[in-house]
């Protein structure tokens, strides 16, 4: 069977519309008819993706490639990349500004979030080239 | 069984956006602001209680699949999220009580 693929850009700085492509993933996947707690792990982890995307990177793209016993996503952008990724994925680690943390955000859970709710996660990342981190679910 | 709809009658809440699905039952209760934090935490079918009314509390909501959105102390609901509530169905309350308060409100109303 062919994997069913999918792309999703992430605009910069639009916190309105933050969640569309995760929202649209997670409708997509319950149509397929996949087990609730996949769903709602996939959801999470690209929903943490696309803010990480609009607060850090100037936005990015995500791709979703389903495959009959794996679900993989990737998360591109050419941000700032991330100096320290131990840190990073450190919860409560955050280095969100002000302005976003009124918004809700910046309680330094997104790595941790996309780590706890995948079952495979790569981070590669460059200085002033960006990050793209792979992820897999196992359906 | 708790729904929605007995929540509001019962709480009396204010609606500010009545959702699809008024019946569904409330199982649990969920209160926190911090966004990642709830969408990591909440379980789906909780009543979710938070000051925070913007557009990304109710992709939260959504993601998250609680049963209701609901404002304590009145706090603001802005435009932006009242559009994305209607588009997505999310049914968003609000009360003056506090959110201590309302917990033990809906506490009270799952165990009576």
């Amino acid at each position: 069977m062919e994997p069913i693929r999918m792309k999703y850009e992430v605009r910069s700085d639009d916190f309105s519309v933050a969640g569309e492509a995760s929202g649209k993933i997670k409708r997509t996947l319950k149509d397929l008819g996949l087990d609730a707690s996949v769903v709602r792990n996939v959801a999470i982890a690209v929903y943490e993706g696309e803010i990480n995307m609009v607060i850090h990177a100037n936005g990015g793209y995500i791709e979703v490639e389903i495959n009959p016993d794996k679900i993989k996503i990737v998360l591109k952008d050419s941000g700032p990349g991330i100096p320290d990724v131990e840190k990073a994925m450190q919860a409560g680690f955050s280095t969100a500004p002000e302005n976003i943390r009124a918004l809700g955000f910046g309680a330094g859970m997104g790595l941790p979030n996309i780590k706890k709710y995948s079952d495979e996660m790569y981070i590669d990342t460059e200085l002033g080239v960006g990050t793209t981190i792979t992820l897999g679910f196992n359906i | 069984m708790l729904t929605v709809k007995n929540l509001i009658e019962k709480g009396n809440m204010t609606v500010l956006v009545d959702g699809d699905e008024p019946e569904r039952e409330i199982t649990g209760c969920y209160c926190g602001d911090l966004l990642s934090w709830v969408m990591s935490r909440a379980q789906s079918g909780d009543a979710w209680l938070t000051v925070m009314g913007n557009v990304n509390a109710i992709g939260v909501a959504a993601l998250a699949d609680t049963a209701c959105i609901i404002l304590t102390e009145n706090a603001a609901f802005d435009e932006n999220a009242n559009l994305r509530a209607q588009q997505n169905g999310i049914t968003v309350l609000q009360t003056e009580k506090n959110t201590y308060e309302t917990a033990v409100l809906i506490n009270s109303l799952l165990n009576g």
